[in-house]
């Protein structure tokens, strides 16, 4: 086993690496994945949002009505389990070891245990609570990066996905009043966040769709030209992610991308400018000039063009080129289902943990632990007999994280609120039973 | 009787409301005659019905004000007050009964009663508006003045942003974000820590809310009384009408092919250069270019391709044959032919889903990578008039097509697109893709007819 596991060594600094296992390999290294490092516990204890203990105000069913759902390849086959449901952490995690699925996902909280879903009428089986969720994939900003394409990332571009995070983060809590947010590496391109406050599960499909719209400012398919447009001065939400993460991420970009440097990156950009006298004064002037960003806002901000369309010019390029693109009908649904966190990208190898939003700058992708690393540490800790092997892996860093940054202060507010239904219920039947 | 409100006013605004605009909480307990159950019925009908229209039309607010105050006045007004408000009355729960049976028509049902709220209430002056707002027992919050001054300038960034200008006597109510979520989602307001700021001017949307909320468990309990026990008493007596009722308007859907044959595969690439509207043109082109198209895409196209009459076998083959190439026909297979089935309603809950239509279609918002939604509204103006172009339009009507757009007319653009293509008129007006092809088909099948020589 350790000679195999040797020269599948990933190099952590290379992404695609074709030395990412498959087949019966990756097989393999998940039924140690799952049968040392999964966090099961801790996956249930969030899960359960409270309802695991033994406070009469537990509903013990809650854990139960989950939808889970397993993908699993075989040989030549690749199999897709939904409704799968457990009544508790152990449940869980005997048929995730025995099943050793290549992906798990997160759904709805049903009405009744999605198992027996067919012994209900239609009506009598719904999704009643789900987090709030948002995913985005760096592939969706193609046509503004020339360092990477499609699955593949770099640390020139990932900042975007930091922007992301940044932007959505603040808004979430200092707009919407959420505070329990998981921000999750989904493996290979991109970032999922679950936002987990009870509020939030309880939101119904028409004001999931509201909030999404709210963050929906970069619009339009392959075929419109300009997809952010501002006729008016901007709302607070967007005033504040403008000055405080976009303007100079804008800048970075700009030297990161050099994007003025090559003429038909910046040629997109005066795409965007409504009025085609500007743009032509600019090309022209700008015939082996490189100061061109500066030139181009101060021509814009100078007002001198009266033209219709330019005063939020300068923030609309910014935008364009840097504002969240979130995939909208993620967000929308009820029962959409969502990778959970720790898994492993069948892709990469690399897990799924989670990101701490306060120190987004400092993630970086590229040494994301693999699944073949994790297995190569087990190793070395058992060989030099190292109790507790698991936790003096790197994964461990990540479920501290997990725990200190998002599920203790989850649980206490959850047990609070069990604790305060509760007294209320048994106030109300007092209640009634005063004359 | 228990109508919530029967406040006496001589109701000559002329605006042609009534005086009273009842929150139908409960089911009066009036008497009435059969015939007054009926005919009470349509000429309500006749009003949502023209509100429908109105809004697929894609009219302005102060135009949908006029309309409903017009078709008010039209079919539901009386002299009395009175009789005015008794009839409002017992058409809404005629209406319920009849609505209530099935999830499309409920879903209808609410969107219309709820736009004629909304303008009827727009149409109320400020005390009588105020007097709702109570029924509603809206505990709302009026800001409070420390709390303003906290938070104004945001409040006056805000109402810059949407071109309003407040001022120091604005009233503003603090609401949870979710009670006001057209505003939200299109950054109309204010919002701080999950509360939203909502001045006086923007107070319709939160009422139009609540008042959706509370008549949407209504119809879910209707729905569940008729079925449990209403449907069999009345089984001679009402449960006919109510049938007959639900068969009125509504307009065709267009999930059932009717007039046209079905199609077949031969002739899609045909059809697909004289009959499809552009929006459908376009995704067609690029599956056939990309050999992929994204869900919404394919759902876009896949059930307009339903409802002109593609069978679920020639569907599979259609997009099996398309993405194989790109995908291989095994993930064909294991990933896209179950979502195609199901759109025919054979898989999952089996609903037989319906094609959308054109004010569906135009409030959808294309992301990154995709090629659905109104291309007249999302194409820019160059790739427009190439698209246009390619269809053989020019000259003239490309420029009264692109004046329309401008002036955000996406549906006539299409009609003005049909008629340029066709060489005929469309009186009709296009609110539907299924539509566009019907006329077309049926337009080229006259033709055929007369070119024949007759016997």
């Amino acid at each position: 086993m350790t000679k195999e596991k040797e020269e599948h060594r990933e190099d952590p600094m290379q992404i695609d690496s074709n030395r990412v296992p498959t087949g019966s390999l990756l097989t393999d290294y998940l039924r140690i994945y799952y049968g040392k490092f999964f966090p099961y516990t801790d996956m249930f204890k969030w899960l359960a949002y409270g309802n695991d203990g033994k406070h009469p105000g537990c509903d013990s069913s809650y854990f139960g009505r989950r939808e889970f759902s397993f993908t699993i390849k075989s040989d030549r086959d690749e199999i897709y389990l939904r409704f799968q449901s457990f009544f508790n952490a152990s449940e869980m995690e005997t048929s995730i070891k025995a099943k050793c699925p290549t992906k798990i996902d997160i759904g709805a909280v049903y009405t009744v245990d999605p198992a027996k879903r067919h012994a209900y009428a239609q009506s009598g089986f719904n999704p009643i609570e789900r987090e709030l969720v948002f995913d985005i994939d760096i592939s969706d900003y193609d046509d503004v990066r020339y360092c990477c394409s499609g699955a593949d990332t770099c640390l020139n571009c990932w900042p975007l996905m930091t922007i992301a995070i940044k932007v959505i983060d603040t808004a979430l809590r200092e707009d919407f009043g959420f505070s329990h947010i998981l921000w999750v590496y989904s493996g290979r391109r991109g970032v999922h966040c679950w936002v987990c406050d009870s509020r939030a599960r309880r939101l119904s499909k028409e004001q999931r769709s509201a909030i999404a719209d709210y963050f929906h400012v970069y619009k339009g398919g392959e075929n419109s030209l300009k997809k952010v447009t501002f006729s008016g001065p901007l709302h607070p939400f967007l005033a504040r992610a403008y000055t405080d993460v976009l303007k100079n991420e804008f800048e970075k970009w700009v030297s990161t991308q050099k994007l003025f440097e090559h003429e038909e990156r910046f040629h997109k950009i005066l795409q965007l400018i409504p009025d085609e006298s500007v743009v032509s004064e600019l090309a022209e002037k700008w015939q082996g000039n490189s100061v061109r960003w500066e030139h181009l806002k101060h021509m814009l901000q100078s007002g001198s063009k009266k033209t219709q369309g330019l005063r939020r010019c300068i923030e609309e390029i910014v935008f364009s080129y840097t504002y969240p693109r979130l995939d909208i009908q993620v967000t929308k649904g009820m029962n959409h289902l969502l990778k959970a966190p720790f898994c492993v990208h069948p892709g990469t190898g690399r897990i799924c943990i989670p990101i701490d939003p306060k120190k987004c700058e400092e993630f970086d992708p590229t040494s994301v632990p693999t699944v073949a690393q994790l297995i190569e540490e087990l190793n070395a800790n058992a060989s030099i007999g190292a109790d507790n092997y698991v936790e003096k892996t790197s994964l461990a860093a990540s479920v501290h994280l997990f725990r200190t940054c998002f599920l203790e202060p989850l649980i206490k507010t959850c047990k609070d609120e069990l604790e305060n239904a509760y007294n209320t219920k048994i106030q109300q039947t007092k209640d009634s039973l005063n004359w | 009787m228990e109508i919530v409100r029967s406040q006496r006013r001589n109701g000559s605004d002329g605006s042609g409301s009534a005086a009273s605009l009842p929150l139908y909480k409960s089911a009066p307990s009036l008497e009435f005659r059969l015939e007054e159950f009926g005919q009470y019925a349509i000429d309500r009908l006749r009003v949502l019905q023209a509100i429908s229209d109105g809004l697929s039309r894609g009219k302005k607010p102060e135009e949908m004000e006029n309309l409903v105050s017009e078709q008010w006045r039209a079919n539901m007004k009386h002299q009395d007050a009175d009789k005015t408000l008794r009839k409002d009355i017992i058409s809404h729960f005629v209406l319920r009964l009849v609505y209530c049976r099935e999830e499309e028509m409920r879903r209808w049902f609410l969107s219309m009663e709820t736009a004629l709220f909304r303008y009827r209430f727009r149409l109320q002056n400020a005390e009588a508006q105020k007097s709702i707002m109570n029924e509603l027992q809206l505990q709302y919050n009026v800001l409070g003045n420390a709390e303003y001054e906290t938070i104004k300038d945001k409040l006056t960034e805000a109402a810059r942003s949407v071109n309003f200008t407040s001022n120091p006597e604005t009233v503003f109510y603090k609401v949870p974000f979710e009670d006001v979520p057209e505003l939200v989602a299109s950054r109309r307001v204010f919002i701080l820590k999950g509360f939203a700021f909502v001045p006086r001017n923007q107070v319709v949307s939160l009422v139009c809310t609540i008042f959706r909320s509370n008549i949407s468990k209504a119809l879910a309990l209707t729905n569940r009384k008729w079925r449990a026990m209403i449907q069999d008493q009345e089984k001679d007596r009402i449960a006919p009408m109510v049938e007959a009722l639900g068969n009125v308007y509504l307009g065709p859907d267009y999930s059932k092919p009717k007039d046209c044959a079905e199609i077949s595969l031969k002739d899609i690439n045909q059809l697909a250069s004289t009959s499809f509207p552009l929006c459908m043109r376009h995704l067609f082109g690029k599956l056939r270019e990309d050999h992929h198209l994204k869900h919404q895409g394919r759902m876009q196209l896949g059930l307009f391709l339903k409802g002109v009459g593609l069978k679920l076998e020639d569907a599979l083959a259609f997009w099996r044959a398309e993405f194989s190439q790109k995908v291989g026909a095994e993930r064909f297979d294991k990933e896209y032919a179950y979502s195609i089935r199901h759109n025919y309603g054979k898989e999952g809950k089996r609903t037989d889903y319906t094609p959308y239509s054109c004010q569906k279609i135009i409030m959808s918002t294309p992301s990154t990578g995709d090629h659905h939604g109104c291309p007249y509204r999302h194409f820019s103006e160059e790739n427009l008039r190439a698209a246009l172009n390619k269809m053989g339009v020019g000259g003239r009507a490309m420029d009264d097509i692109m004046d329309k757009v401008r002036n955000r007319h996406y549906q006539l653009a299409c009609t003005l697109t049909f008629e340029a293509t066709h060489g005929t008129s469309c009186e009709t007006g296009i609110n539907h893709p299924n539509q566009y092809f019907v006329e077309s088909r049926k337009f080229f099948e006259s033709k055929n007819k007369q070119s024949q020589p007759t016997a």
